[in-house]
């Protein structure tokens, strides 16, 4: 890509990682939430990967460790809910804003455990979407370069 | 109102040129312009979580899209499938249409929805003691990570599970030495 | 009339589903179906003249802890709206599925027609 596409998208690529933050923490006060900011999230790398190209994003962030921010974000998730279990009695039970922190209503401290599943989530769909959008265009640039079929890494079931 | 029946026939409209048009890049820019169009009915059917959530989605899944489609096989797929079986499945749709066309009468009117006219709808209670029992000011999200999450534990396990087999199925290369006769 | 131009656009995606030969014009007509099926549970939940869902500031009295009466009765449904929103997300991982398996099945036969893969047979 040229020199323009480039500087600017190195900037505005903070701009929009930024908002995303935003968007998933204010989840509860104004609309957004933690889907919708996830998907910012990813698309800020996107927007990367677009104009530097692929090898530059995996020194960046590289593959194996947005897999880990995946299963990190869904195991966060159902630990918030094991713990309504066991500090409230009932499952996903919102234990935070009963018992222990109730918060005033429209400060970002409130609600309870709802900006922490907020957050998880957020962390979890943007590192799917990134990571699903990663490997369609590795798989591409490897599909289109002359297969040169060298048996060196081929499956486990051939024995040369 | 007539800003919403502008939109649906706006949508309509690209909805046609998508399915008919022979060229593929052409097909997905009117599938997102499909999209944007119903962002902006969800913006005016007062849903703004829904409206930003639909515009980004719909972002990704045209780069998606585009990735797929663009220098691949883009040369025009003329002809149709065999003759009898097209205008037989037409048949049936046209059915389907003007039946459901007719179910759509039996429907409440467009904006005036059921759960206003009952006072013991659940929806009644979310809007009363949403921001009571949760704390939380955004109604839509303290029902679906309050009352209501425990779907959300699914959405979470769907979109892991889709994920992981879009990523195990674009693994590696294609296997043709597979069928090597020396094994 | 709105909940049957919703419907047309329905059935738009599913002849497209049906009828097409081309791979991805088979995942467009399944991507308009979602959109159509999205649009129609939100259209469910509108009130005319309604507001979001979503409390200010300027309709919670603090000391009472009672929301004002005109939102009480002015908002419109908000529980379609929690379900769209995740049924939205998943729609977008599915079709990151669908795509995979239409790039693997073109660099597999070539081409994206599925009256010719089911003639080559591998």
């Amino acid at each position: 890509m040229t020199v323009i596409v480039r500087t600017v998208s190195s900037w505005v690529k903070v701009l929009i990682f930024l908002f995303g933050i935003y968007i998933i923490l204010f989840g509860h006060l104004t609309p957004g939430g933690g889907f919708a900011g996830g998907v910012i999230l990813a698309s800020s790398y996107v927007l990367l990967m677009l104009a530097f190209g692929r090898t530059f994003v995996e020194a960046n962030l590289p593959r194996s460790l947005a897999s880990r921010l995946d299963c990190l974000g869904a195991f966060v998730f159902a630990l918030i809910a094991i713990l309504g279990l066991v500090f409230g009695g009932t499952f996903f039970v919102n234990f935070l804003y009963q018992t222990y922190l109730p918060g005033r209503p429209f400060a970002l401290v409130s609600g309870g455990t709802i900006p922490l599943s907020n957050m998880a989530i957020g962390v979890k769909v943007g590192a799917s979407l990134f990571l699903v959008i990663f490997t369609l265009a590795a798989f591409r640039a490897e599909s289109q370069e002359p297969s040169e079929g060298n048996p060196a890494n081929q499956g486990p079931g051939q024995k040369e | 109102m007539a800003l919403f029946y502008v939109l649906l026939i706006f949508m309509v409209i690209a909805a046609i040129i998508a399915v008919e048009t022979k060229d593929l890049l052409g097909s997905v820019i009117c599938v997102g312009a499909i999209g944007f169009g119903g962002s902006l009915m969800f913006l005016l059917l007062r849903a703004p979580d829904i409206a930003m959530t639909q515009i980004v989605v719909e972002v990704l899944g045209l780069v998606i899209l585009i990735r797929a489609t663009i220098s691949r096989d883009l040369t025009f797929i003329t002809g149709d499938r065999e003759f009898v079986g097209m205008v037989a499945s037409v048949v049936i749709l046209l059915l389907v249409f003007m039946a459901g066309v007719r179910i759509c009468d039996t429907l409440p009117e467009f904006g005036d929805p059921v759960f206003a006219r009952l006072p013991e709808a659940a929806s009644q209670a979310y809007i009363a003691r949403g921001l009571s029992d949760t704390g939380a000011a955004n109604i839509v999200t303290s029902i679906y990570l309050d009352y209501r999450a425990y779907d959300t534990l699914g959405e979470a396990t769907v979109l892991f599970t889709a994920v992981i087999g879009a990523t195990a199925i674009l693994r590696g290369r294609s296997r043709k030495r597979l069928e090597d006769p020396e094994l | 009339m709105a909940y049957a131009l919703c419907f047309l656009l329905f059935m738009i995606g599913l002849y497209c589903a049906v009828v097409k030969k081309n791979m991805v014009k088979i995942v467009l007509g399944i991507v308009i179906m979602e959109y159509a099926v999205n649009l129609f549970l939100i259209m469910l939940g509108y009130l005319t003249g309604g507001v979001a869902p979503i409390i200010e500031r300027s309709q919670y009295d603090a000391k009472t802890q009672t929301i004002a009466a005109e939102f009480l009765s002015a908002s419109v449904d908000p529980l379609p709206q929690a379900m769209v929103l995740t049924s939205i997300v998943i729609s977008l991982g599915s079709l990151a599925l669908m795509i995979s398996i239409c790039i693997r099945t073109y660099a597999k036969y070539g081409t994206f027609d599925i009256t010719e893969i089911r003639r080559l047979r591998g």
